[in-house]
């Protein structure tokens, strides 16, 4: 056990070191960062100096290293576009992105597994059959369509949602600003909400109605209904919580990617949250945010993994006995 | 000749691909809504009633012209409308599917040959060239490709100078989209070559001194190609909707020559002052372009291996 964590943190380790590199390598060699930082009228005398300061002549592990020790204490430089320390921007930003996806992966989860239950529970029937083709459609759309499409329904015909923005905001304690305390923050959450949960409420729905239809032939359901239970208990009881373990293993992996996919939600609906300050950034070639994001993004996804493995391992007493079988599946 | 072509015609016909297809209405619908838009598109030049992209053919009077009714100053009407240049939506349609699928086609292309590549490279020689190449692609696959093809582009701005960005942003954009897309056919072709290779048709053509590019090329390839179609086919439709993403988020072709996502992203601009035409019409054009696409992927799919599912 101990030593299956220790790999795991060390793969985890490793992982992140390369995404280090990656993000060191944009810092450095993607644009000159003298250029960046000066203005047009600075000397060559001026600007080698600067050079020297800021240590770019040093070999490059100990520009690598100096990297890593500031990004593992939170500094990131500063912004050539605002001229902000990165991390203060990014923390500033994350509650607004970190509010959006925890409330659209709860909806996506809620709604997925209701309409996953309901289609497999009643396979033939007209509803069922409009859920799964809406969900095709669903499938198709593009994120950001999804969104101007909502945007003309809710905000601009029927004039009943805020199209842009978080409406007003209150600053909690320890920096963290909330929208959920007023109505027009909750009214501006609905629509970018749905936008971002969309596309994971179809896949989740999709994998638990192929669960359920799964489960619904074993054996132990034949018994449960041979021994006069009623559909209740063991469409619930039996058959629904057998289906969440790789339910809840998918939704925890997609947390990750509604955080990434936030960009182009926040994009269309002007969301003031990390995704739109990324996007930014990439179309003024504003490195440091770049190479922040990069860090942060991976640090979100390789966390995640590590939680999900460490929970099957947990869940799953066949990936104690053999693990090669476990991991193929 | 003619009738070994009409032989061979027959023979494709009376094939199991072509008798599933026959079979299956929704793939036959959808390849014909697919052909119509790729044939639209490609012959946008002799269709399209305007050239969008000539400045000098657009007149400002012109813009805003609701779909089929007549403009208030010149008396124009146009079958779907006019944009805010007064370009003509339908040829901005037409011009702008073509070359949503160039970028997507490319793209693919280029995701193929990369993955091909790499899958063949590390099936054959295994070892840590296997090792680094996988992992490598299981890094990647973490990530969504949409965050991965926006870093590239945005490291291929950085690295391109800021007079040549708008000339280069249609093959950066390829690029991007291709390097974040090429894992799975090389985790694909991965598999298959360690299957085929120890085949005794490929022991044989070892032993005759074949040299390995050859074997891997023109003995390997052509067995592994089935799954590597149906990926493509797949991969299309993502393609056209991540080109469509990444234009609509600004990062994509510039704005002169405007991909289906970037006429979204102007249509987008005037829904509140209440020119529904300039984005609906585009939209409807990328949804059938994108889930024909799909469809017929998810088709072939099955067809061609059930096991893939």
């Amino acid at each position: 056990m101990l030593a299956f964590i220790l790999r795991r943190i060390f793969q985890s380790v490793i992982v992140m070191l390369t995404v280090a590199l990656v993000s060191f390598a944009l810092f450095r060699y993607v644009g000159d960062p003298v250029t960046s930082m000066v203005g047009q009228e600075t000397s060559l005398e001026d600007r080698a100096a600067l050079r020297d300061a800021l240590g770019l002549n040093d070999p490059f592990f100990v520009q690598f290293a100096r990297f890593l020790g500031n990004a593992v204490q939170g500094d990131f430089g500063i912004s050539y576009r605002l001229q902000e320390p990165v991390m203060g921007l990014i923390l500033s930003r994350l509650p607004a992105t970190l509010e959006l996806a925890l409330i659209s992966g709860a909806l996506a989860f809620i709604f997925g597994v209701g309409f996953g239950v309901y289609t497999a529970l009643r396979r033939r029937g007209i509803i069922s059959n409009a859920i799964m083709t809406l969900s095709l459609i669903g499938v198709s759309l593009p994120t950001f369509l999804i969104g101007v499409l909502l945007i003309w329904i809710f905000a601009v015909e029927l004039q009943i949602l805020p199209s842009f923005g978080r409406g007003e905001v209150v600053a909690l304690p320890g920096g963290w600003s909330t929208g959920l305390l007023t109505p027009s923050g909750r009214a501006s959450l609905i629509l970018p909400a749905i936008t971002l949960g969309l596309y994971q409420m179809t896949l989740i729905m999709r994998l638990v109605r192929a669960e359920m239809l799964e489960v619904l032939r074993a054996d132990y359901i034949r018994f449960a209904r041979a021994r006069g239970l009623s559909d209740r208990a063991v469409h619930f009881g039996h058959a629904l919580k057998n289906t969440l373990v790789p339910v809840i293993t998918i939704t925890g992996l997609q947390l990750g990617s509604i955080i990434a996919f936030a960009i182009i939600t926040e994009t269309v609906f002007q969301w003031p949250g990390v995704g739109a300050l990324f996007i930014n950034s990439v179309r003024a070639v504003d490195v440091p945010v770049m190479a922040a994001y990069l860090m942060l993004i991976a640090l979100v996804f390789v966390i995640i993994n590590l939680i999900v493995d460490l929970l099957y391992y947990a869940v799953d007493p066949r990936l104690r006995v053999d693990r090669g079988a476990g991991a193929s599946a | 000749m003619m009738a070994r072509l009409s032989d061979s015609l027959t023979r494709a016909y009376h094939s199991d691909l072509a008798y599933n297809f026959r079979k299956s209405p929704v793939a036959v619908l959808a390849a014909l809504v697919a052909l119509s838009l790729v044939l639209a598109a490609v012959f946008a030049p002799l269709l399209a009633p305007s050239n969008p992209y000539d400045p000098a053919s657009l007149n400002l009077m012109d813009g805003f012209t609701p779909p089929m009714t007549e403009n208030a100053f010149t008396g124009n009407s146009y079958l779907l409308g006019t944009d805010n240049q007064g370009r003509d939506v339908l040829s901005t349609i037409l011009y702008g599917a073509r070359l949503s699928l160039f970028v997507g086609v490319m793209a693919v292309l280029f995701a193929m040959l990369l993955g091909i590549g790499a899958g063949l490279i590390a099936g054959w020689r295994g070892g840590w060239v296997d090792t680094v190449l996988m992992r490598v692609a299981d890094v990647q696959l973490s990530f969504p490709s949409i965050l991965i093809a926006l870093l590239i582009f945005g490291v291929a701005r950085g690295l391109i100078a800021p007079d040549q960005r708008d000339t280069m942003a249609i093959w950066v954009l390829i690029i991007s989209i291709g390097l974040s897309d090429w894992v799975q056919y090389a985790r694909v072709v991965r598999s298959a070559t360690m299957v085929e290779k120890n085949k005794e048709y490929v022991q044989a053509a070892r032993i005759i001194g074949v040299r390995p590019v050859v074997i891997l090329t023109r003995h390997i390839l052509p067995n592994v190609m089935g799954p590597v179609l149906v990926i493509a086919t797949i991969g299309l439709a993502l393609a056209i909707i991540a080109e469509a993403t990444l234009s609509f988020l600004g990062v994509g072709v510039p704005p002169t020559e405007p991909s289906l996502g970037t006429l979204i992203r102007i249509g987008q601009q005037y829904l509140f002052s209440g020119e529904w035409w300039i984005l609906l019409f585009p939209a409807i054009a990328l949804l059938a372009l994108a889930l024909s696409v799909n469809l017929l992927g998810d088709w072939l799919r099955d067809a061609l291996n059930p096991r893939l599912r």
